[in-house]
């Protein structure tokens, strides 16, 4: 458990990609197995077991320490696991300096083991301190009274990290800025694989994964998917950045679709050793989503595998990505949900069919496929993304400029742009140069103000690269600027270094990391931010908030009285939400 | 009739008091006549008449601000009593860093001790602390929170360590207080083995040096040449706290930013600065230490100078002593006397 801690600990600091991919492939490396398989589970979340409540934790401490001191010092750090974790008192540290005194310690019962800490030279056995499987079994089988009996056993014998990183695994906060994809990256570069190939055999796989690190290290078979409905690594695109891009592609070589504004999913179906249909729902990254839409679940009643994209559709009406955010953001898949915002699928690709890995084949061979696939399900909740004809790009041009054009119709605002995909090739998962192009609609664009900028991470930590900016609006005294986003990209590294020196040379405020910057009528920087759509925010003072936004040119030049206004990004609003209907599911759902 | 505790030391603009001995200690402003606990800024100011304080702390006074610091120095000999006025007094080292003392009080039976800042944790760059029996007792409470418990020191350098085996090609910078923190820290990697040179920042060349001619030694330890910064692959570089967000520390190779401090021992803390390998090294004493410290002094009474007052306050209630907070403003801001990372920014951009 120590190791694991030490290895959480040091990830917890880490910004950086690749060294968070080296500390976790040392990690595997180095050590032994079952340890390392749990460590796997509980950084994918593959573990299951009652969590502890938080209350339970302070009860234990409050045993041990004076409930004063413990409270200053749970105000001072500000979260309950990591104040439990350094205060609580090591193998020798005595009740003299954390109280309460030792009469007042009698009368409380106290759990602790052994009584008194021993000076130096005393005769008991040193804790044992807990392997991270024994924590995670004992989790999962003891009965919820002798719950903290185990916990406080095992707080004794851990270090701080240890103790913090437990605290964390117990009540189920285990945060530490790792995907699940890392990780299955750094099993996989154990043996040269690639992280998709653990991706293919990991719905199969069970916690502590004994025949995952086997077949990576070469000591076992490839281990086989037993899952019926396995999730299939996607294949992504490339961004077409200007229309220049296009002329060294042959627009006879590619097939066009439109690009949706939903999220992508894979549908997987088969049958289980028993014949049982499933059917699976799994995100981009074959995060298991299925729960999340159980009236799409049902739907999958073939086997096989799509890929499609998730959208909220009305009467036959694609919703936009507003919408979609709304059923999204919900924790509670109910009843009432389910009917105000119904999930579909437009899918766009098959992957797999009858048993027969269709992935393969090349795309003018799958696309009729899908297409029989998707008409013999004949399924409300199931569509096909149809094909744009063209010829030329000039053709592809119109149509991403206006879909309505091209018989989107009512979906149309929906559209994010349009998808180039090359007729011959196989579908590749990741990402592979040149077979698939997105070419997103243009932006929208705004004038807006710095406001406030905060300093940046990793390589750009010394650089204020951070901006928070506002539009104008009218307030109680005359027009204010209000902030409207926040945006950190779309710069080069010596427009950054402009943007640092006058965030530092024209700052009114400072508030720890964040600094305010001049921002009125005659002074200020006026910041051209791109961004895809607008959504309402409880945030932002303004009421909205812009969906990817980023630094499109700097103004030196502009007065920031000149900049945009919120009514701008109302209008934007406005028109994504139209769709919403009727207006009164909206407002419960904020 | 026994005076009270207060008419030997009392509470001034300037700081500390002592009517009887007419003199300041650690007075944050210019006084007349001043005894110094240890160099640190916060504590050691330019400017006094007299100074009075152990050689080593009035020759750190005069590498940072001058020979002329003060008008005339006096240099207190450890445990030698000295007559001042109706007082008598005398220092006693406190652990801190290289020359910091306790200073004691006394005067018709009665002795105070004022502690300055104090450690009790080894440290193989100054003398260690020893307890002075007194009955008032006036402590610094710069982690006075049971969450404060100073791990090993070897553990956290061990850290340092292991992270520049697995990243080689990085350069490693810790950010380190200049006087004492950053000695301590090259004392203690000498300790762990390290033999390769220590590089540092400019603004840490001369305290390191007068370390050097006081006897503690800290092996090779280069200034950073600025042009050479891109070449220091798996180098350790020491540098101001100020530093480690600078521009400065980009210009290394794939820089991984360290901190030596016992803020670091808060994860808010440590990320609030950017720190990615936080190191729990402290110059200050911990709970338990403040704790027993005042425990084995066996003071009646207990003045508490700066840091988290509350609840050391709270704990010698529960013990029986009386105590008091002093509310001491001055200390701790400096931006070397580890001041709280979120109580000033701006004093603490301020040396960068």
């Amino acid at each position: 458990m120590n190791d694991f801690a030490a290895l959480l600990d040091r990830l917890a600091y880490e910004p950086r990609r690749n060294a968070k991919l080296r500390l976790l492939q040392d990690f595997f490396a180095s050590t032994p197995d079952p340890e390392r398989g749990w460590a796997l589970a509980a950084m994918t979340g593959g573990l299951t077991f009652r969590e502890a409540k938080p209350a339970l934790i302070r009860g234990l401490v409050e045993e041990r320490v004076d409930p004063v001191l413990f409270s200053l010092s749970h105000n001072y750090v500000g979260d309950l696991a990591e104040t439990t974790a350094l205060i609580w008192p090591g193998p020798n540290e005595g009740a003299a300096s954390l109280g309460p005194r030792e009469e007042d310690r009698d009368a409380l019962g106290s759990t602790r083991m052994g009584g008194d800490a021993p000076g130096l030279g005393h005769n008991r056995p040193p804790l044992s301190v807990p392997t991270l499987a024994e924590v995670v079994e004992t989790l999962a089988t003891t009965p919820k009274r002798e719950l903290p009996r185990h916990l406080a056993g095992w707080l004794d014998a851990l270090d701080e990290t240890g103790r913090w990183a437990l605290l964390k695994l117990v009540t189920g906060n285990l945060r530490v800025g790792v995907s699940a994809r890392l990780a299955k990256t750094a099993i996989g570069a154990l043996g040269g694989h690639e992280a998709d190939a653990v991706e293919e055999v990991w719905h199969g796989l069970k916690p502590p994964y004994p025949a995952l690190f086997a077949w990576v290290e070469g000591r076992g078979e490839r281990p086989e998917s037993r899952n019926p409905a396995p999730f299939r690594p996607p294949m992504l695109s490339h961004p077409i950045e200007e229309e220049a891009d296009l002329d060294a592609l042959d627009p006879e070589a590619f097939s066009a679709e439109w690009k949706w504004d939903g999220i992508r999913v894979q549908l997987a179906g088969g049958r289980d050793g028993e014949g049982r249909q499933v059917g699976k729902i799994y995100s981009r990254t074959g995060e298991d989503i299925t729960d999340a839409f159980p009236d799409l679940a049902e739907a999958i009643t073939f086997d096989g595998a799509l890929d499609g994209e998730l959208l909220i559709l009305r009467e036959g009406r694609v919703q936009s990505f507003n919408v979609l955010q709304q059923r999204l953001n919900r924790k509670a898949v109910t009843g009432k949900l389910l009917e105000a915002f119904p999930a579909h699928v437009r899918a766009y690709d098959v992957l797999a069919a009858e048993g027969t890995d269709l992935r393969p084949r090349p795309f003018a061979e799958r696309r009729p496929l899908l297409e029989a696939l998707v008409r013999g399900l004949d399924h409300a909740r199931i569509d096909l993304s149809p094909l744009v004809p063209f010829s030329t790009w000039a053709e592809v041009a119109a149509a991403r400029a206006d879909p309505a054009s091209v018989g989107a119709g009512a979906d149309a605002d929906a559209i994010e742009g349009v998808m180039l995909k090359r007729r011959t090739s196989a579908y590749l998962p990741g990402r592979p140069k040149g077979p698939w192009w997105k070419w997103k609609r243009a932006p929208h664009v705004v004038d807006a103000v710095m406001m406030y900028a905060q300093r940046g991470h990793g390589k750009r930590s010394s650089f204020y690269s951070d901006y928070t900016f506002g539009c104008w609006r009218e307030g109680e005294a005359g027009d204010e600027l209000v902030p409207v986003g926040k945006a950190y990209h779309g710069f080069t590294d010596a427009e950054l270094s402009r943007l640092d020196r006058f965030v530092r040379n024209n700052t009114v405020k400072r508030f720890g990391p964040v600094r305010e910057v001049t921002h009125g009528h005659a002074a200020g920087l006026v910041l051209e931010i791109a961004f895809e759509g607008v959504q309402r925010s409880t945030r932002h003072k303004s009421g909205v908030a812009m969906r990817f936004p980023r630094v499109s040119r700097i103004r030196w030049d502009k007065p920031p009285a000149e900049a945009d206004r919120v009514e701008v990004l109302e209008r934007i609003l406005a028109r994504g939400e139209r769709e919403i209907a009727p207006g009164a599911d909206r407002e419960a759902t904020e | 009739m026994p005076q009270s505790a207060s008419d030997l030391l009392t509470l001034t603009r300037e700081g500390l008091y002592c009517p009887l001995g007419r003199f300041h200690v650690d007075p944050v402003r210019p006084v007349e006549r001043a005894l110094i606990t240890h160099g640190h800024a916060d504590h050691a100011r330019a400017g006094h008449g007299r100074v009075l304080a152990t050689g080593q702390t009035l020759r750190i006074m005069a590498t940072r601000y001058g020979e002329d610091f003060c008008r005339t120095r006096e240099e207190a000999r450890l445990g030698a009593r000295m007559p001042i006025g109706d007082v008598t007094v005398f220092f006693a080292p406190a652990g801190h860093v290289l020359g910091s003392a306790q200073i004691a009080i006394e005067r018709g039976g009665q002795r105070i001790v004022v502690s300055g800042d104090y450690k009790r944790a080894p440290d193989p760059t100054c003398l260690p602390f020893e307890v002075v029996p007194c009955d008032v007792f006036i402590t610094e409470a710069t982690f006075g929170l049971p969450v404060f418990r100073h791990p090993d020191t070897r553990g956290e350098v061990r850290k340092l360590l292991e992270s520049v085996a697995l990243f080689p090609e990085r350069a490693h910078i810790v950010g380190a207080y200049a006087l004492g923190k950053a000695q301590r820290v090259m004392a203690l990697l000498r300790e762990e083995g390290w033999d390769r040179p220590i590089h540092l920042h400019g603004a840490m060349e001369r305290l390191t040096e007068l370390y050097k001619q006081e006897g503690v030694p800290l092996g090779e330890t280069p200034k950073v040449v600025a042009a050479d910064r891109k070449t220091l692959h798996g180098a350790i570089v020491l540098c101001p706290p100020s530093s480690i967000q600078d521009v400065w520390s980009r210009k290394f190779p794939d820089p991984v930013t360290a901190f030596a401090s016992g803020w670091m021992r808060v994860r808010a803390r440590a990320r609030q600065k950017g720190v990615e390998l936080p190191l729990v090294i402290s110059d200050h004493s911990d709970w338990p230490d403040l704790c027993r410290t005042i425990l084995e002094t066996g003071a009646e009474e207990v003045w508490v100078t700066h840091g988290q007052e509350d609840a050391l306050v709270h704990w010698c209630g529960s013990r029986g002593i009386r105590a008091k907070p002093l509310h001491l403003l001055g200390y701790g801001d400096d931006g070397e006397a580890e001041p709280d990372p979120d109580a000033s920014p701006a004093s603490e951009e301020a040396s960068s």
